[in-house]
């Protein structure tokens, strides 16, 4: 059962970042039609076209992600470790994470913050907007820190026992999560906060660059990791079958914690200042970390088979007609299903981009954006909505209305992001920017700039951002109408999180502990980035300011 | 089903051939770099930040383009050569983060104050590559652009 005293708390954190979300989906539409020169101007509707880019960025990518992660969080350890979450530091971590939120929202709608969800230095932002970030930051720390003496006493009162898989995925999720927000933290508090109060005259622009990618990369992964939870905790479940293999997935969770974080120099291929050695190694460490998501794809396609099977699936392929795809009782299954679906094209696109010299082809073009919109926009949007409106309905005791249209949203996004993605992918490889408001050079008739051929890319992307748009809708219809359906305390108090049982239970000492491979993480950290470090130290670049 | 305590053999060639799938893709990656020279922007510790761009003509059929990137424009930013003309690109920005990239060429750089970012392009056909800016640069980034005609 998930722990009572927090249901409170989880509902907000799922409700809170939802409803700015209608704002970043908003702009994610508008872009789109910015961007195919549909409308030709700077600003639409009283909102500037990068004031809007930098709300669609934070909110969606930041806000929503990281609300999610601790609110799923919570209902994970608390359901599998005994109900040991403290309710306290929950209580403090969403006041903090709301209260953050609300103070960086502030500049960033009073166009005091146009600086996209990155914030590169030089460009300088409002303090508050920093300010607003860390606090955020800070409370899903506190969320963190509140789950970790229950733990420690749940595994002092079961000696010998594996800790529940969803729960090491979590652990993972945050633990990737801690390591990775503290050099950016250094970059904020020391670098940006002081320099945008106007106690400093500038800021190292490389060392502030090298600290964020840092956490640019290991931030994927606390994106990613809660979708992993429920594919691996879940999904089999409500596939009709067992998880192949618990070892690969205590594997994947543990591995994940040495392997997301050496390798932000990937995202650094285009710039100077640091070797293109140490690039490389970089990049050969990005390789390593594609191996736990391949491992995944195998365990996952033969827990589905296993399950398909179990239903009376037959044949190769076959078997795959036997999944719940459209199943109303079962209607979270597609949002998971079609997200792994979306995510092969998302980790193939992926490894194009982290191919060291082919970089260079693709680099701040349109197919950045059409890649990661299937990755955080695909496997891991899809989780955070199927799971929001699962867990929120069911701790409050409602009912889904309209499961059909659940079922359907997911199909409608998947075949919005994919028509997005193609427009943007092809954009990019001819050579249209990313993060450019093209109706007012490129894709302006008018303009001695104009680009015809740089056209079709843009309106197949429009036509995707719709059909985006449109799921978004729907979801909040079915989840509008959910929560204002009757209450039944029996069903919130029996509620639960399904739990998938093990096909293959092995028992490896090596996964049973957290702390080798945090360890081998601190290890591949030091290995990878104190070479670069000291390289950009060593230099004495200038304090420069906007 | 007896739940087993021992990882079974298919998982473990599972694990094998995600292995080798990453090792070959590095493998390419690596003979693109070292067989055919195909490289990223390096550490340029040789050339200090200018303050003035230029195109200069080192020999017949090779320049040195040296560009300064400010809010909105580049300068120079209508650059011409003959056909066949070996180029060495080097960029830096006066003010906030820019990108510089010629398109249908691999110079793909970001232009960051106080550093020098390196590239090397050989135009070996006729026409007009459009430069752009590809890093947001606040209001004026839209025509943050510039140009490089190949002359026959």
């Amino acid at each position: 059962m998930i722990q009572k005293n927090l249901r409170a708390i989880i509902v907000l954190e799922l409700l809170f970042p939802l409803i700015l979300l209608l704002f970043g989906a908003y702009h994610g539409v508008l872009q789109v039609f910015y961007r195919a020169g549909v409308i030709q101007e700077t600003s639409f509707l009283g909102i500037g076209y990068y004031k809007g880019l930098t709300a669609h960025g934070v909110i969606n990518a930041i806000v929503l992600t990281t609300f999610f992660a601790v609110a799923f969080g919570h209902a994970v350890v608390s359901q599998q470790l005994e109900q040991s979450v403290s309710a306290a530091a929950a209580k403090a971590g969403a006041a903090l994470m709301v209260f953050g939120t609300l103070v960086a929202a502030g500049p960033i709608f009073a166009g005091k913050a146009d600086v996209l969800y990155t914030f590169y230095a030089p460009m300088k932002a409002h303090p508050l907007f920093y300010i607003g970030v860390v606090l955020l930051v800070v409370g899903s720390w506190v969320s963190f820190w509140g789950w970790i003496p229950g733990y420690l006493r749940w595994r002092r009162s079961h000696p010998g026992q594996k800790t529940p898989l969803g729960a090491v995925g979590i652990f993972a999720t945050f633990i990737i999560w801690q390591m990775c927000t503290l050099p950016v933290a250094y970059e904020v508090l020391v670098q940006l906060i002081p320099w945008s109060l106007g106690l400093t005259a500038g800021v190292n622009v490389v060392l502030s660059r090298l600290l964020f990618w840092f956490f640019g990369h290991p931030l994927v992964y606390f994106w990613l990791l809660p979708a992993y939870v429920m594919y691996y905790m879940i999904m089999p479940r409500l596939a009709g079958g067992k998880l192949y293999s618990d070892f690969y997935g205590r594997f994947v969770f543990l591995a994940f914690i040495v392997l997301s974080t050496p390798l932000g120099l990937h995202h650094q291929f285009a710039e100077p200042a640091i070797s293109s050695g140490y690039k490389a190694l970089h990049a050969a460490l990005t390789f390593l970390v594609a191996v736990p998501s391949l491992l995944t794809a195998f365990t996952l396609a033969a827990s589905l088979e296993y399950g398909a099977r179990q239903n009376g699936g037959k044949g190769l392929f076959a078997w795959w007609g036997k999944l719940p795809h459209f199943d109303k009782e079962r209607w979270l299954f597609p949002y998971l299903f079609l997200g792994l679906v979306i995510f092969i094209l998302g980790g193939i696109t992926g490894i194009v981009n982290a191919s060291y010299s082919m970089n260079a082809l693709i680099h701040n073009t349109s197919w950045i954006p059409a890649h990661f919109h299937l990755t955080v926009a695909g496997p891991v949007f899809l989780a955070i909505l199927g799971m929001s409106l699962y867990l929120s309905v069911g701790v409050l005791g409602k009912k889904i209305v309209a499961p059909g249209v659940a079922v359907s949203i997911p199909y409608v996004w998947t075949l919005g992001v994919f028509t997005f993605s193609a427009g943007l992918f092809y954009g990019g490889l001819k050579g249209v920017p990313r993060r450019t408001n093209l109706g007012m050079s490129y894709l302006d008739e008018l303009s001695d700039a104009y680009r015809p051929d740089w056209r079709i890319g843009e309106y197949i992307g429009a036509v995707g951002g719709s059909i985006m748009g449109l799921a978004v809708l729907l979801f909040f219809y079915v989840l509008v109408r959910s929560l204002a359906s009757a209450r039944s305390e029996r069903q919130a108090d029996s509620f639960a999180l399904p739990e998938s049982e093990a096909y293959h239970d092995e028992d490896v000492g090596v996964v049973k502990n957290f702390r080798p491979w945090i360890v081998a993480a601190v290890v591949a950290i030091l290995i990878s980035y104190i070479p670069p470090l000291v390289q950009v130290l060593g230099a004495n670049y200038p304090l420069v300011s906007e | 089903m007896a739940a087993n305590s021992a990882i079974p053999n298919v998982e473990k060639k599972v694990l094998v051939a995600s292995l080798v799938f990453a090792a070959a893709m590095l493998g390419l990656i690596a003979y693109a770099a070292i067989r055919l020279g195909i490289s990223v922007p390096t550490c340029i510790t040789n050339v200090k930040p200018f303050e003035e761009g230029e195109l200069i003509r080192v020999a017949p059929g090779r320049y040195e383009a040296h560009v300064v990137a400010k809010t909105w424009s580049f300068k120079p930013n209508r650059l011409k050569v003959e056909r066949g003309s070996v180029v060495d690109f080097y960029v830096t920005s006066k003010d906030i983060v820019h990108g510089f990239m010629i398109e249908r060429t691999n110079v793909n750089l970001m232009a960051i104050p106080g550093t020098v970012n390196y590239a090397q392009a050989r135009f070996d056909e006729a026409g007009t590559h459009q430069i752009l800016c590809h890093e947001f640069c606040r209001d004026g980034h839209d025509n943050m652009m510039g140009s490089i005609e190949v002359t026959r």
